[in-house]
């Protein structure tokens, strides 16, 4: 799954949404923003840190270009390999390589966006070597056959029932719907996987410039497993992982996960700076680093949308999104879903394949609130409907001709007072045709897109006269 | 003597005839001196939040034409659309040039209803009666955009007879937001069926809120499920006696 979508349909997709998706996304959803809510309040810093490590985010995204080559100095120092990949196909084709050159049979992956972004599992698998996710949530959607739809939480759509007949039909046995016992049976499986891997495949949650070093912040200690069992570790990372220094570290450390889980801090935190270097130390015998552009390069040109660079992942936006936890993740049609996925994929993938997703918010604000990057969302929402609408210098208008003919008409007519007045005068009898007892429960075209969904108030438009009326007497 | 200009905005002329009214008995039995600047339309926030901001700026000339006229006080029923005026338009238009200083000028004297009376004014009590359960929706816009986050419920809270019960997810938007109730009517529905399940959760007999266009969506919803809850706009409820 997770291949580069050509059009993203949000309003197809969420028209016939499985009515369990939003109940299991509003159940775990609301379990992590309390969590967060929680930690938030105990730590009166946390405005402070948001803000500093949102300066710290815009420097970095400002000056990526010499933090990626001091990262790239460090790593080669520390006896690892960089590569650079412009695009997704490029990536592929340097990890494929790395595999073969190893004689990879099975890749163990622990959780990682980028290799969604580039559908490397598919790639692998093409290419005759297993590979294999070892994140329990993940395990699961692969099990499933589809992408991830949450960004911290890839299974957050499934209810454990669900889960366990995913188990008993793809692993033919008889499983429980029990998380325990649901948890021992993956971890059964994984753990020979990861005795055999010849590769292991990561992410990074942080890359630090300073040292060469590579973040990974996980709970399941599965990511250990994958970076230090198999002899070879092959890390895929976007560019705009980068951070300068172990001092801004301590700061985004702070506000990862207690944004997304609500912990203090993960389980696991791991420090990954090149292969290791004796024997008798962890880790693996050669270390790669594939940094992924795939188009990120051409965002950061926009000084407004590149703020979407900022986001550290942690998903807070997605768990406060009333949007996302009516419709889910698979709706935003891409890998990264919620307020940041509709921000991130048209971004990414161009207005003209995802020019629906800027539209899919009610510019209700929750998501820049718990942000803690401090990303304006709401603001580059707009600024991208703009793109669609308008066209602006990164992409031409991809808004449908009738709407944007709509939008010229109104706008004329709310512009020049007397024609809106000549209309709000023959609107409210041209409306009573329609108006039953006040209500409104069937309005033509394209009000009925309303009315579908609740009743419209009777057109009154009384009050210009009333004032007129009252200050002649 | 305070003067206001009244800033009707497009869904209240349409459909809120009565809480003009009673805005208007309101404001002026509290001393303020008002007028009406007949030309205005809509503040053209439909247009700027749906990326037509050029239209929207078109809009947005009109406004200043009509309320430009006057230095008074501009007073809204509507968080959403004073806040169109206040935060976006000085954003329309670029800086140094003289619409953006009368846009500014304007933003800076525009006010929403609630805001008015608590901040400017002063006045917590209208002496409003009204006895019966309500609950508050806090709008989007007039909560996170405005930041109005206690006037609402200390006007509520100087009503005769009136017992506030809290909302559950009282901050979660109810799936209106302007042009998105048509552009994905699916999913507004399902996000106004959630605000509706905690309003009837909360056993209010009343809900509240300063927002036309949560309103219609709210009121829309209940009168839907054939709920006999009231959907008022706190104007409503502030003037009755």
């Amino acid at each position: 799954m997770s291949e580069t979508p050509t059009y993203i349909g949000f309003e197809a997709y969420t028209g016939h949404i499985p009515p369990s998706i939003p109940s299991a996304v509003q159940q775990a959803t609301a379990r992590f923003a309390v969590g967060r809510a929680a930690r938030v309040s105990e730590l009166p810093q946390f405005e402070q840190l948001r803000q500093i490590a949102s300066d710290i985010r815009l420097h970095t995204i400002e000056n990526m270009d010499t933090y990626l080559l001091r990262f790239e100095e460090k790593v080669t120092a520390a006896g690892g390999h960089v590569h650079w990949a412009a695009t997704a196909e490029d990536a592929r084709q340097i990890v494929l390589q790395i595999a073969r050159e190893h004689n990879v049979k099975l890749a163990v992956k622990s959780k990682s966006m980028a290799t969604e972004e580039i559908g490397l599992n598919h790639a692998l698998e093409t290419a005759g070597i297993e590979a294999l996710e070892t994140d329990l949530g993940e395990y699961i959607i692969q099990l499933a056959g589809t992408g991830p739809s949450h960004i911290i939480v890839p299974a957050i759509h499934l209810k454990k029932e669900e889960i366990a007949a995913i188990f008993s039909e793809k692993l033919g046995i008889d499983a429980p719907a029990d998380p325990i016992e649901l948890t021992r049976i993956a971890r059964e499986i994984l753990r020979e996987k990861f005795l055999n891997a010849e590769m292991g495949v990561s992410g990074a949650n942080f890359l630090i410039a300073e040292t060469g070093t590579l973040v990974m912040v996980t709970n399941e200690g599965n990511g250990r497993m994958c970076t230090t069992m198999p002899d070879l570790h092959v890390a895929v990372v976007g560019i705009d992982k980068i951070i300068p220094d172990w001092e801004s570290l301590t700061v985004f450390l702070k506000l990862l996960a207690r944004s997304a889980t609500g912990q203090k801090l993960s389980t696991y935190t791991q420090f990954i700076t090149g292969p290791r270097r004796a024997e008798g130390e962890f880790g693996p015998k050669e270390f790669h680093i594939v940094l992924l552009d795939n188009g990120r390069s051409d965002v950061l040109k926009d000084p407004i949308g590149r703020e979407v660079f900022k986001c550290i992942r942690c998903g807070a936006c997605a768990n406060v999104c009333p949007v996302y936890k009516n419709v889910g993740g698979f709706a935003y049609g891409w890998f990264i879903s919620g307020p940041i996925g509709a921000i991130f994929a048209p971004q990414m993938l161009g207005t003209p394949t995802a020019r629906e997703l800027p539209y899919a918010s009610t510019l209700c604000g929750a998501c820049a609130d718990v942000c803690p990057v401090k990303i304006p969302i709401p603001t580059i929402l707009r600024h991208l409907r703009r793109r669609v609408a308008e066209g602006d210098q990164i992409a031409a208008s991809t808004m449908p001709a009738p709407i944007a003919a709509a939008a010229k008409l109104s706008a004329l007519a709310l512009a020049q007072n007397w024609i809106y007045r000549f209309g709000a005068r023959i609107l409210p009898p041209v409306m009573a045709l329609f108006t039953r007892d006040s209500w409104i429960s069937s309005a033509p075209y394209p009000l009925n897109r309303w009315t579908k969904s609740r009743p419209l108030l009777a057109f009154t438009a009384g009050f210009r006269s009333w004032w007129k009326n009252r200050n002649a007497k | 003597m305070p003067k206001a200009q009244l800033f009707i905005t497009c869904l209240g002329d349409q459909f809120y005839t009565k809480t003009l009214q009673n805005m208007t008995v309101l404001l002026e039995r509290l001393g303020v001196e008002l007028t009406f600047p007949h030309e205005q339309t809509c503040c053209g926030q439909p247009h700027f939040n749906n990326g037509f901001e050029s239209q929207a700026r078109e809009v947005a000339r009109n406004f200043l034409r009509a309320f430009g006229r006057s230095d008074a006080s501009i007073i809204g029923p509507s968080g959403s659309c004073v806040s169109m005026v206040k935060h976006h338009y000085p954003e329309l238009f670029p800086a140094g040039t003289p619409e953006h200083a009368l846009a500014a000028e304007i933003a800076s004297r525009t006010f929403e209803f609630t805001e008015y009376l608590v901040n400017v004014l002063k006045v917590t009590d209208v002496g409003a009666v009204y006895p019966h359960k309500v609950t508050y929706h806090a709008s989007c816009h007039y909560l996170r955009e405005l930041g109005l986050k206690t006037e609402a419920k200390t006007l509520l809270n100087a009503v005769k007879g009136l017992e506030f019960v809290p909302l559950n997810e009282e901050e979660t938007c109810c799936g209106f937001g302007g042009a998105f109730t048509v552009t994905y009517p699916e999913v507004s529905r399902s996000m106004m069926e959630n605000k509706l399940k905690n309003i009837l959760a909360s056993g209010a007999d009343t809900v509240v809120m300063c927002e036309p266009g949560c309103l219609m969506n709210v009121a829309g919803g209940l009168h839907k499920t054939g709920s006999n809850i009231r959907a008022m706009h706190i104007i409503d409820l502030l003037s009755s006696k």
